[in-house]
């Protein structure tokens, strides 16, 4: 091991961790945002309605995130009315091909896992809530979405960690993430087991503050779980 | 019909190197994920302690970063070797080797914790029977133990493979002539990306829809005198 060559390699990778969070926190808020609407539509009875969000989930599951990113990437410039339309100056940045690529995909998992928890919130509940005379939109919003985020909970941390994990891919686009950086690192000095250590010690740590992140979250949350707080006098 | 300028050959041969990698992984991942499972439940300390840890650090990496250590630290670590024998040249890992021992290590780590589970959930009765009727410990694992490990682990296997599949794409940053490398190559020589990388999407589609439906069938298969409680 060569001590001197992590120590100088620290701060670059540094640099390149803001840029895996951005990325990580981008998109799993934006997927988050785009999963719910998607989410409903795909428990939806009508075959209209839900077959769409079936065909998104099955391309973006079924693929490797590799060709989703190179799709965007590389693929749109394909089309000259893509080239001449005002979107260009976005789709040409690496930064946003793979802060959108990042979210289409993740938007996929999301959903699937929120579809999960809808049809695990008790019937009951909802029969209750139009017994009460709520409108199928009051239903939504106050009975079942708030009960099926909490049950979500648990698996959107996961997705959340899978997200930082793939987000490494980044680096095939030109970008200096955390991967993206000790790739650059590597070719100067030729040493990869001490650069790309460093480089997986940085996702370790990251990973460790996720988990303890949702944890927080969830304890949050679930009001229901925590100690009751005993009122003397 | 899309135009695919004389490649189908060649995405063709791809997608064949994309499968044997996918198996040859696949392989060296179910034997780590067994020594993985038999190092956790052991009774020594360190080893529980060595299988606990290549299952928690390895699923804190990204598998594109293991997949490139696997790729240059081989080569490094291998002319260390050498170099103590006296030859000092520049040695160059087999992209495909490299790419076996990443992805198997990789689906190794999961699959260690999914064996571990199916083991623990087989009764310790029907091995004390096994042992009754007078079979050795090694005859208990491979007609006891293992069918029934094979049953419950299959479908989180399944989920570990289609997995498997799809990171067969990261190997070719590294090198290796697989479906992806293929298709960047017809992207360079023909200028439309947009054609190649969605046909290789709708092949990678193909196979994750082959093996889903696959993985189904063996499920059916190992659970054939499992009684199922009517809905």
């Amino acid at each position: 091991m060569n001590w001197e060559t992590i120590l100088d390699m620290l701060p670059l990778l540094a640099e390149g961790a803001v840029l895996t969070v951005q990325l990580v926190f981008l998109s799993a808020a934006a997927g988050l945002c785009l999963a719910v609407p998607m989410a409903i539509a795909r428990v939806s009875n009508k075959l209209w309605v839900n077959m769409w969000p079936r065909i998104y989930i099955f391309f973006f599951r079924g693929t490797p995130l590799l060709v989703q990113l190179f799709l965007i990437y590389y693929g749109l410039g394909q089309f000259e009315a893509v080239r001449e339309s005002f979107v260009w100056p976005v789709l040409r940045e690496a930064y946003w091909c793979a802060a959108i690529t990042f979210t289409l995909h993740t938007t996929a998992y999301i959903s699937e896992i929120l579809r999960g928890a809808i049809q695990a919130v008790p019937a009951g509940e909802i029969e209750a809530a139009r017994a009460i005379g709520m409108h199928p939109n009051q239903i939504y919003r106050r009975i079942i979405l708030p009960r099926a985020f909490r049950m979500a909970l648990p698996a959107y941390g996961n997705e959340l960690i899978l997200m930082l994990k793939a987000s490494a891919l980044a680096s095939t686009i030109t970008l200096l993430d955390i991967t993206g950086m000790a790739r650059t690192v590597y070719a100067k000095n030729y040493l990869p087991m001490e650069t790309f250590i460093t480089a997986g010690a940085f996702y370790l740590i990251i990973t460790y503050a996720l988990t303890h992140l949702i944890r927080y979250l969830e304890k949050h949350l679930h009001p229901d779980r925590k100690e009751p707080v005993v009122i003397v006098g | 019909m899309i135009d695919l300028h004389g490649f189908g050959a060649q995405l063709l041969a791809g997608t064949f190197v994309t499968l044997q990698l996918t198996v040859a992984a696949l392989i060296v991942g179910l034997i780590m994920g067994l020594l993985g499972a038999t190092a956790k439940l052991s009774n020594l300390s360190p080893l529980r302690w060595m299988g606990d840890g290549y299952s928690t650090l390895v699923r804190g990496l990204p598998e594109f970063l293991v997949v490139l250590s696997f790729y240059f630290g081989a080569s490094q670590v291998l002319m260390a070797i050498a170099s103590k024998f006296g030859y000092d040249e520049y040695i160059e890992v087999n992209a495909f080797a490299a790419g076996t021992a990443a992805l198997g290590f990789i689906f190794g780590a999961y699959a260690s914790e999914l064996f571990r589970g199916a083991i623990i959930a087989i009764p310790p009765g029907q091995a004390e029977a096994a042992r009754a009727l007078g079979m050795s410990t090694r005859q208990t694992f491979f007609r006891i133990t293992l069918p029934q490990v094979w049953r419950i682990a299959l479908p989180g296997l399944g989920n570990l493979f289609m997995i498997l599949m799809k990171d067969t794409a990261l190997v070719s940053v590294v090198g290796l002539e697989e479906l992806m490398r293929v298709t960047s190559f017809a992207v360079g020589h023909t200028k439309e990306p947009f054609t190649f990388y969605l046909t290789a999407a709708v092949i990678y589609l193909v196979l994750t829809s082959v093996a889903s439906y696959g993985l189904r069938h063996m499920e059916k298969r190992a659970a054939t005198g499992v009684r199922e409680l009517a809905p």
